[in-house]
């Protein structure tokens, strides 16, 4: 519903916006992949030629690799099974009615506007210190022995660390979803005769159901790359080297930058197996 | 519609809310207290809660040790530039995206969040080597862009829900009283989209100041902002409770204020439209 | 001077063509109203006159120069819009003075045009506010006062008064029926309700799927339909059909009465029926009248006076002075 000159109008508004995100992406895509089949060592000797396949190969076979892995799997699931499901119950709670609504939820929403360095270091220090750190001393009051957090129990340590900041999105979003559910629809099932855990299951969590595939998503696009959090507590020690952390340390610490590509690579195929399913639930919302 | 509830039932609700409300504000109460706090007292044993002396000697440390107010400054000028870099650079092509919508529409902008997605480390290198190249590294020029380029998206798309919200028949009647397509989206939908605009400014300065991966790797003295600034603390040398949390809290006070004006947005704009 | 002519105009959305080849001249001065149920095509129509759409094969030439390229802004015309499409976020003011502001006309001759038209249509007193606080009928009079300052060579209207209440759309009407009578300029105006084309228009233009079914006066449309469509879309309530066998009769395919040229009696007449609903309006009243050969139910018009009820059987006699005749093909003969 338009004119040829409005159309033409369009194409060129939009090109610079095109143009540009085409460049973010292609520019950086094509020369990792570049780098990827190459032996280059910017401190020590830079381009070596090519080698095809072998950092690839070489990537997946370090002793480093499955363990980052497993390591990226068991924050980022231990994150989102904290996240949704402490999520559904803080959002069913904020959706009762109470006095201060507002204000509460001011204050669950605010970790996630803390900048994740501070969150860290916060929490690194003020809380999880073995001598100084508040846990240290509410372990000592019970009369346990205080918790070396970070070296003891690293990876539950930046797990916690991790939802703290997650817990609020996740909230958030739960609860606009369970506040747009039809009111009259809880209430026909309560003339029904439903209890009210037959309520949440048949009703409150099929209507969450879309939200939380939302909230799973996007967190796992996101907490798939945390960086900030592992490099100010452990810097990937104590076994807390995330896929992430592993090929930052291949490019920027050892500057390797051909093995760090071909760990790239996998990390681009990894998020965007996950990005597939969210577009189709975004594209879907789309046409409606 | 409501139905009243017994008095009972709405005190245990609001108990039970502000105690978990509370305790996961706590983090944030305790680094805002304790910046208050001399150093003896931020870690002394057991730890004080309010009883203390209150100072503000750990902000006027903190600003003059570190030269805090070049962080704070390169943090307001990569946040606030990128996004309205990205807002004038989205403007436009949403605007052709809600008004003059084709089949490819749709396609273009999924295409556009799946830049989003692209995993930062996987093009750390040739971003970085971008830089070097262009003498652009450690620059304030170098963070607005790739900000603005990481955030484009999420603006376009913004942007793009609130102009559709507009009908069409306005700015054909721009259109019809003489209005160059200049005119018509700087005097008839920019105006008419202001709120809309302004919640998308909102919540890109806030995904801009506390970005984390960029800001870090980029940058080195010159142009890094506060999350290179309290990254640095993280140094044993640096240990200083009370001087660690007024860092912290002048980093995220004007942003946690800004973030509870911009929550009604928050949830469409991070979901791309997919809750609301 | 607004004269507009269409020749040969096409439109087509991907491959389905809305309007087919169609030439179509409107006169200076003429107030137009194109007539037609929804989805017929006549808003499609206007916006390529408008130049909110692009002809896909065609002329349109505006005051005897080819328009068919120029974009809206280029044609002199003004446009009233079906939801008013003020801009909420300037004051009414601010609103008629925008199409000046673009034209660059001076700031003493913008105050005098508004002063003008806010006077011609009662506004002086809400000049200052804001879209939002105005009631439909104000936000019409504002849409029109944003048209009348341009001095457009031609005004198209787009169901200018279907938000409106019935009441309130009555005395638009008038509004604007005056506001022709006064400035001469030529009018188009779009509308499914043909009452607002009987009652408005100089010359209806009736569409139906794209395609143009007749043009005349309202009169002529009412005297003399080309064809079915225009004989039961033009008058209310709607033309009676008479088909089959009952109609051969007249020697035609079918044959049309209009309510009001057929008398009713109680005792002797053409046809027999049965009283179905009986509509009172006080000063008339229409009977659906069942049983009638080749036309079930028959609507004819009684005065107000006569008095029968459901079941009663009543008699009808047709004017024979205002017969209709149609062939198979739908087409009048005369």
């Amino acid at each position: 519903m338009a004119t040829q000159h409005s159309r033409s109008a369009a194409r060129i508004m939009m090109a610079p916006a095109v143009i540009l995100l085409l460049g973010w992406m292609l520019v950086p895509l094509i020369m990792t992949l570049f780098f990827s089949f190459k032996k280059y060592l910017p401190l020590r000797g830079g381009d070596l030629g090519w080698v095809g396949f072998e950092n690839y190969v070489r990537f997946v076979t370090s002793s480093s690799f499955w363990p980052s892995v497993l390591t990226t799997l068991v924050i980022v699931g231990g994150v989102l099974l904290i996240t949704v499901i402490l999520g559904v119950l803080l959002a069913i709670l904020l959706n009762q009615p109470m006095w201060g609504q507002g204000m509460v939820r001011i204050l669950v929403i605010a970790p996630f506007f803390v900048m994740p360095t501070v969150s860290a270091l916060v929490w690194k220090n003020m809380f999880m210190d073995p001598v100084n750190g508040l846990f240290a001393h509410l372990w000592k009051f019970f009369g346990a022995s205080p918790v070396e957090w970070l070296t003891q129990v690293p990876m539950t340590s930046i797990i916690v660390i991790v939802s703290w900041q997650w817990l609020p999105f996740a909230t958030l979003i739960l609860l606009t979803a369970i506040q747009s559910l039809d009111g009259e629809q809880l209430e026909a099932s309560e003339m029904d005769g439903a209890p009210p855990l037959a309520r949440f299951a048949f009703i409150t969590l099929p209507h969450l159901g879309r939200a939380i595939t939302v909230v799973v998503l996007i967190q796992t696009i996101f907490l798939l790359s945390i960086f900030a959090e592992i490099f100010v507590t452990t810097q990937g020690a104590f076994g807390t080297r995330t896929l992430t952390y592993l090929i930052y340390q291949r490019v920027l610490e050892s500057q390797n930058v051909g093995l760090g590509s071909a760990g790239g690579v996998y990390a681009i195929i990894l998020a965007n197996i996950v990005a597939i399913f969210l577009m189709r639930i975004v594209g879907k919302n789309l046409d409606a | 519609m409501a139905r009243s509830v017994t008095q009972q039932r709405k005190i245990i609700n609001t108990a039970a809310a502000w105690a978990v409300g509370l305790l996961i504000f706590f983090p944030i109460l305790w680094t805002i207290l304790t910046s208050f706090k001399t150093e003896a007292q931020a870690i002394s044993d057991p730890p004080v809660f309010l009883a203390f002396d209150w100072t503000l000697e750990n902000y006027s440390v903190v600003m003059e040790r570190s030269n805090y107010m070049r962080f704070l400054w390169n943090s307001v000028i990569i946040a606030g530039g990128s996004t309205l870099l990205g807002i004038l650079i989205a403007i436009p092509a949403a605007w052709s995206m809600a008004f003059v919508p084709s089949k490819r529409t749709k396609d273009i902008l999924l295409w556009m969040l799946s830049t989003k997605m692209l995993p930062a480390v996987g093009v750390l290198y040739p971003i970085y080597l971008i830089f070097i190249k262009m003498g652009l590294l450690d620059t304030r020029i170098a963070l607005v862009i790739v900000l603005m380029l990481i955030n484009l998206p999420i603006i376009v798309w913004m942007l793009y829900t609130y102009f559709k919200e507009i009908p069409g028949e306005i700015l054909e009647a721009a259109r019809m009283d003489g209005a160059s397509l200049r005119d018509e989206v700087l005097y008839v939908l920019t105006p008419m989209a202001i709120p809309g605009i302004a919640s998308t400014i909102l919540l890109n300065v806030i995904l801009a100041w506390n970005e984390a991966f960029w800001t870090l790797n980029l940058t080195a003295a010159k142009a890094a902002p506060l999350t290179a600034f309290i990254a640095s603390y993280s140094s044993p040398e640096g240990l200083f409770y009370a001087k660690l949390s007024a860092a912290s809290t002048m980093a995220i006070a004007p942003i946690l204020i800004l973030g509870w004006f911009s929550q009604k947005q928050l949830v469409s704009g991070l979901t791309f439209g997919a809750v609301k | 001077m607004g004269q507009i002519q269409l020749q040969q105009v096409t439109k087509s959305f991907g491959n389905v063509e809305v309007i087919p080849p169609l030439d179509l001249t409107i006169e200076d001065g003429e107030f137009t109203v194109f007539v037609g149920p929804s989805g017929c095509g006549k808003s499609t129509l206007l916006r390529l006159i408008a130049g909110l759409e692009d002809v896909t094969s065609g002329h349109i030439a505006i005051d005897g120069t080819d328009a068919t390229t120029l974009p809206p802004a280029k044609r002199g015309l003004a446009m009233v819009f079906q939801s008013y499409a003020l801009y909420p976020h300037m004051s009414v003011r601010k609103n008629i003075a925008f199409p000046m502001r673009m034209a660059k006309v001076s700031q003493a001759e913008q105050d005098k045009r508004i002063d003008a038209a806010a006077k011609a249509l009662n506004l002086t007193d809400y000049l200052d506010r804001r879209p939002g606080q105005l009631s439909g009928g104000q936000r019409q009079r504002v849409a029109i006062g944003r048209a009348i300052v341009r001095e457009p060579e031609a005004f198209l209207f787009d169901e200018p008064l279907s938000n409106l209440d019935a009441a309130l759309r009555v005395g638009m009407r008038m509004e604007i029926s005056e506001l022709h009578e006064k400035l001469k300029t030529t009018m188009i105006y779009v509308t499914h309700d043909q009452v607002e084309a009987m009652t408005m228009a100089d010359k209806i233009v009736v569409l139906q799927a794209g395609v143009i079914e007749q043009v005349g006066s309202p009169l002529e449309l009412y005297r003399s339909p080309q064809n079915k469509f225009v004989a039961g879309f033009i008058g209310s309530p709607k033309m009676n059909f008479v088909e089959g066998a009952e109609a051969a009769k007249y020697g035609a395919h079918s044959v049309g009465f209009r309510p009001e040229h057929i008398s009713v009696s109680t005792t002797e007449g053409t046809w027999q029926g049965t009283v179905g609903v009986a509509e009172h309006l006080g000063s008339d009243t229409y009977l659906h009248i069942h049983g009638v050969p080749g036309c079930d139910p028959m609507t004819v018009r009684a005065s107000g006076e006569f008095t029968v009820r459901h079941g009663d059987t009543v008699f009808l006699t047709p004017d024979m002075n205002h017969i209709h005749k149609f062939d198979a093909d739908g087409l009048r003969v005369s």
